[in-house]
């Protein structure tokens, strides 16, 4: 238990995905302008980072990796180079899925996170979890709570994210620096924040 | 006859839409200061020189593909599953990139770790698939890809050049600065080694940029009124 919990603290502090691996940077940038609607984003991939890196997980695991097959009788066979593929289909085919569901049970919050859903399938953060877990060998439990703790690390970095560009709409910024140029250094100095959680040993 | 082919064929590859779509990526329209494609590996793989290059070269090669082989088949693609169709391509394309590094060069590939997949999702790459190379011949669309890989590589190139020669005094792994450690006068800013610094740098570089192409610069979206510049402006 301990193993999980410090697993997840690492996930979502230390080796936050957004602001220490800088993944999802694209999203991170183009969709924190206002805290709301970074927040609907952060849900969004949480829940799907929480479902495809399980996923992927099992079929790696039961599929791909060297001899996994072999309780099909197929005997050294290593499939481990179709990951990325495997990965990119199930997260594509998962985030279509999700979709479909939430829009015939959950009307309400598919129209909450309906617009966020299709800009995830291409969210670096959702592939760079799973690939992370094949590189790091998670097995199914640690992964359950890499997905987790990594979707709920980098929803915590858009939101304080667009915290601060609300306010920062309101300051003198010397003109070639607005919008673009001051989001990367407000971002340089919110990792910066990030770092003082890498001393801490778990 | 063969020369008139071969003249052909360069006026082809020289034409005037080549050349724009080979220039333009590089300042005017860079993929990563101005379209905001492709960050992630952009800030990821910079600390050292060698990996960077790595990353440019592979990054232009799978688009400059990727886009020539969308572009051959676009009138082909059904519009409602052309993400996938798309992916699967680059997909297919970065597991060869992949298992090329990792039998040519098994260092570098380990220092990439997951950012060589990442190129699966890099926008830029499926950036100019939907945006340019749907709509465009293979030729044209291959250069694109080159032109714009080329813009990201440029940004790569700049920021590792600082992180590195700053951060460790070394370029490329030969001595720049000599390190006070071993007798010279260099300190090494290990800043520069650490994450935070690329944003800062990128940061800077998009500040000049549109310093010196003030037509780059955002709308405002409030525009602070003089009065706001009086005394003792405390907020």
């Amino acid at each position: 238990m301990e193993a999980y919990v410090s697993l997840f603290v690492k996930a979502v502090f230390i080796e936050n995905l957004a602001l220490s691996f800088f993944l999802g940077m694209c999203t991170f940038i183009a969709v924190s302008k206002k805290i709301s609607t970074a927040m609907g984003l952060g849900i969004a991939v949480m829940i799907v980072q929480a479902i495809t890196v399980p996923a992927n997980n099992f079929v790696y695991h039961a599929l791909l990796q060297e001899d996994a097959l072999s309780w099909m009788g197929i005997k050294g066979v290593d499939l481990s180079f179709l990951a990325l593929l495997s990965c990119i289909g199930m997260i594509a085919a998962l985030v279509q899925i999700l979709e479909m569901v939430l829009d015939k049970f959950f009307p309400a919050l598919y129209f909450a996170l309906g617009i966020f859903l299709p800009l995830i399938t291409v969210n670096c953060a959702i592939l760079g979890g799973s690939l992370f877990m094949i590189e790091r060998d998670y097995n199914f439990g640690e992964s359950v709570t890499y997905g987790i703790g990594s979707g709920l690390g980098w929803a915590l970095a858009i939101t304080v994210m667009a915290g601060v560009r609300e306010k920062l709409k309101y300051s003198d910024i010397p003109a070639g620096l607005q919008g673009l140029g001051i989001t990367f250094i407000t971002a340089g100095l919110m990792s910066l924040g990030f770092m003082a959680f890498s001393g801490i040993q778990l | 006859m063969s020369a008139v082919i071969n003249d052909g064929l360069k006026n082809k590859i020289l034409n005037e839409e080549t050349k724009k779509v080979l220039i333009t990526p590089l300042v005017n329209d860079n993929p990563i200061t101005l379209q905001v494609l492709g960050i992630c590996s952009a800030l990821a793989v910079t600390s050292q020189m060698s990996t960077s290059l790595i990353m440019a070269l592979a990054l232009t090669l799978v688009t400059a593909f990727s886009s020539a082989a969308i572009s051959a088949i676009r009138n082909h693609i059904p519009s409602s599953i052309r993400i996938i169709v798309q992916m699967t391509i680059i997909a297919s394309l970065v597991i060869v990139v992949d298992q090329i590094l990792k039998a040519v060069a098994y260092d570098v590939s380990k220092q990439l770790s997951v950012f060589v997949g990442l190129i699966i999702t890099n926008c830029i790459v499926m950036g100019r698939a939907e945006g340019y190379a749907m709509k465009n011949p293979p030729l044209e669309s291959f250069m694109d890809g080159i032109g714009n890989g080329a813009g990201y590589s440029l940004i790569l190139i700049i920021v590792a050049f600082f992180r590195e020669t700053l951060g460790s005094g070394k370029l490329l792994g030969f001595e720049v600065f000599k390190l006070t450690k071993d007798g010279g006068w260099y300190d090494p800013n290990g800043l520069m080694l650490l994450p935070p610094s690329a944003f800062f740098i990128i940061g800077l570089i998009i500040w000049s940029v549109r310093q010196w192409k003030p037509e780059q610069r955002e709308k405002i979206d409030f525009k602070i009124m003089d009065i706001a510049h009086g005394e003792g402006g405390h907020h």
